[in-house]
């Protein structure tokens, strides 16, 4: 995961006197699932329409395989597949011929297969006015992947889809990473970002407020592990032990639970106290912050950044 | 080359499909055909010598005016064309092959009107190598006019401003219902402003041999010049995205697909 594929450098945009995206810069790598995260107006759609050629920057550069989207979008349809955020195809193109249509743009052959694949097998013959949400969602990722483009952009592409078909195309979005694609995914999903991303960064407000792997960006936090520990006779609570690097410490159900800044030292202690007391463990969780909550603690006015 | 065959069979069957399209493209000309050959030629014998070109004329109009543009702006406002051109989906592919697929269904009514109007014992052409080229110019002049208002109009309601303003004139003063020649004298000028008073002298003057009040040579070059302009223009105004706001230029360009029809009149009025 070395070589760059997508460059964006300084890049700002505005509308008018609103600045929806500015001085904002990152790299992704080939082979990689790089997560752009942010609330709703943090300036996501905006960085991937100019990415896709379809709205011009104002400042900064864009560059994908070696192509400005801005100056040459024509050359663009053959490197990026896409999944908008909100678009249409014609009320009463069917599936089968969304397909067949948009693979001749391309000049590849149509893959019916992954329309099969993800769920739309008994709706090939139905009108895109007459598909779910869901099932035009599908549809979109069939079509923006149908002509193996290297570099994939996603945009809110499990919103609104069910459990099963969303676990397919995390599935989907995990082979194409193992083939070498490159996928862009734009989501409000945290857990869909820690699960698939490689690398994220959060937007807030048109500008990069942190990026890294999902591991990194929730251990540079202030957010605490939670330690959750279950004994037979719950001497913990009972006698009101205390342990290093506790900030806090509650009860839910049977269990005792410590949040702790540095879990090692906390999770001996326990230990070593358990044995010393006598008292049998039963369950003992370790959980370190989750990006969201971290996310939350980045985006959340008044909080720590 | 698939490309282009695949959409323009996709927009073809969407004409047949479609309840609107379907409606624009053959049920409203051809049951205004059918009430005009049967009512008209009735009380107005007269008729039965221009009931072929006026049909002809108004089947073009109908599907292009009434029927091309309003697709075009809903395909824009629904985002369609944001996907059509992340995938490659050219400009001109999106404007000209829903043109093309209008005008080839305006072609099939014209052929039926053509096929079915000696019921009505209608006069026919005495020069059909003149009648088939004027209706395929007309087709493409409306087609490009069509175009051009899906261009410019903003929403539907627009569209209907638009089109309104050319097609219930045409009807009263574009020589379909009634020759221009009995129109009182101050309007003559103004009917030869419409594109459908230019299509029926053509026809009239080159395809059946009558004496015509404007030259018919020149109403070809005038329909023909404005297909061309229309063309263009639509192809210049054209906007991927109303949200875009980065345009080429001004939807007030589109006037000038009327210099034309100005210079028709001004040139009609010095000959």
């Amino acid at each position: 995961m070395d070589e760059n594929v997508l460059t964006v450098t300084d890049f700002r945009k505005a509308y008018g006197d609103f600045v929806a995206v500015s001085g904002v810069s990152f790299t992704v790598s080939r082979g990689e699932i790089f997560g752009l995260l942010g609330p709703n107006g943090a300036g996501k759609t905006t960085t991937l329409e100019c990415l896709e050629g379809i709205r011009n920057g104002d400042g900064g550069q864009l560059n994908i395989l070696g192509v400005d989207p801005s100056r040459e979008p024509h050359k663009l349809n053959k490197l990026i597949g896409v999944q908008l955020q909100t678009s249409g195809l014609p009320a009463d193109m069917t599936v089968d011929e969304a397909m067949k249509f948009f693979s001749a743009y391309h000049g590849v052959a149509p893959r019916y297969d992954l329309l099969d694949r993800l769920g739309l097998q008994e709706k090939r013959r139905t009108k895109y006015s007459q598909l779910s949400t869901g099932q035009q969602r599908r549809l979109a990722l069939s079509l923006a992947v149908a002509h193996d483009p290297p570099v994939i952009i996603l945009d809110e592409p499990t919103a609104g889809l069910d459990v099963a078909t969303r676990t397919e195309l995390h599935t989907l979005m995990q082979e194409l990473r193992a083939q070498g694609r490159t996928i862009i995914l734009a989501t409000h999903d945290m857990a869909e970002a820690e699960k698939l991303a490689d690398r994220v960064s959060i937007l807030l407000r048109g500008k990069i407020v942190a990026t890294g792997s999902p591991i990194e960006l929730t251990a540079t936090g202030s957010g605490f592990t939670k330690v959750s520990v279950r004994t037979e006779q719950s001497l913990l609570e009972r006698n009101g032990a205390s342990f290093p690097a506790v900030a806090k410490k509650s009860v839910l159900d049977d269990y005792t639970i410590y949040f702790s800044a540095d879990p090692g030292p906390t999770v001996s202690a326990i230990l070593d106290y358990l044995h010393t007391e006598g008292d049998k463990l039963i369950d003992l969780r370790v959980e370190r912050p989750t990006l969201e909550e971290r996310f939350l603690e980045i985006t959340t006015p008044g909080d720590a950044q | 080359m698939t490309a282009f065959i695949t959409h323009l069979a996709f927009e073809f069957k969407t004409g047949l499909r479609n309840p609107t399209a379907m409606l624009m493209n053959y049920l409203f000309p051809l049951g205004f055909y059918a009430m005009m050959g049967l009512i008209m030629t009735q009380i107005n014998p007269g008729f039965k010598d221009t009931l072929v070109p006026a049909m002809v004329v108004f089947a073009i109009m109908a599907s292009n005016l009434l029927g091309l543009p309003n697709p075009l702006v809903d395909s824009r406002e629904a985002g369609i064309y944001r996907s059509f051109k992340i995938n490659g989906v050219p400009a001109l592919s999106i404007l000209s092959i829903p043109a093309m697929s209008t005008i080839f269904h305006a072609l099939i009514v014209s052929a039926i009107i053509v096929l079915t109007a000696p019921i009505f014992d209608s006069s026919m052409p005495k020069n059909w190598l003149a009648f088939t080229l004027i209706t395929l110019l007309s087709a493409a002049t409306f087609g490009s006019i069509g175009m051009l208002i899906g261009v410019i109009a903003t929403s539907g309601r627009s569209v209907v401003l638009y089109t309104q303003l050319i097609f219930l004139p045409s009807m009263l003063l574009g020589g379909m219902m009634l020759p221009i020649e009995i129109l009182p004298e101050a309007f003559q000028p103004i009917a030869a402003i419409f594109p459908t008073t230019q299509a029926m002298q053509a026809y009239l003057g080159l395809a059946y041999g009558q004496e015509t009040l404007l030259n018919p040579a020149l109403c070809v070059g005038v329909l023909l010049a404005s297909c061309i302009l229309c063309f263009g223009l639509a192809i210049y105004l054209f906007s991927w995205d109303s949200r875009n706001q980065t345009r080429r230029g001004h939807p007030a360009l589109a006037l000038l697909a009327l210099l034309p029809f100005v210079a028709a009149v001004i040139l009609a009025r010095l000959i």
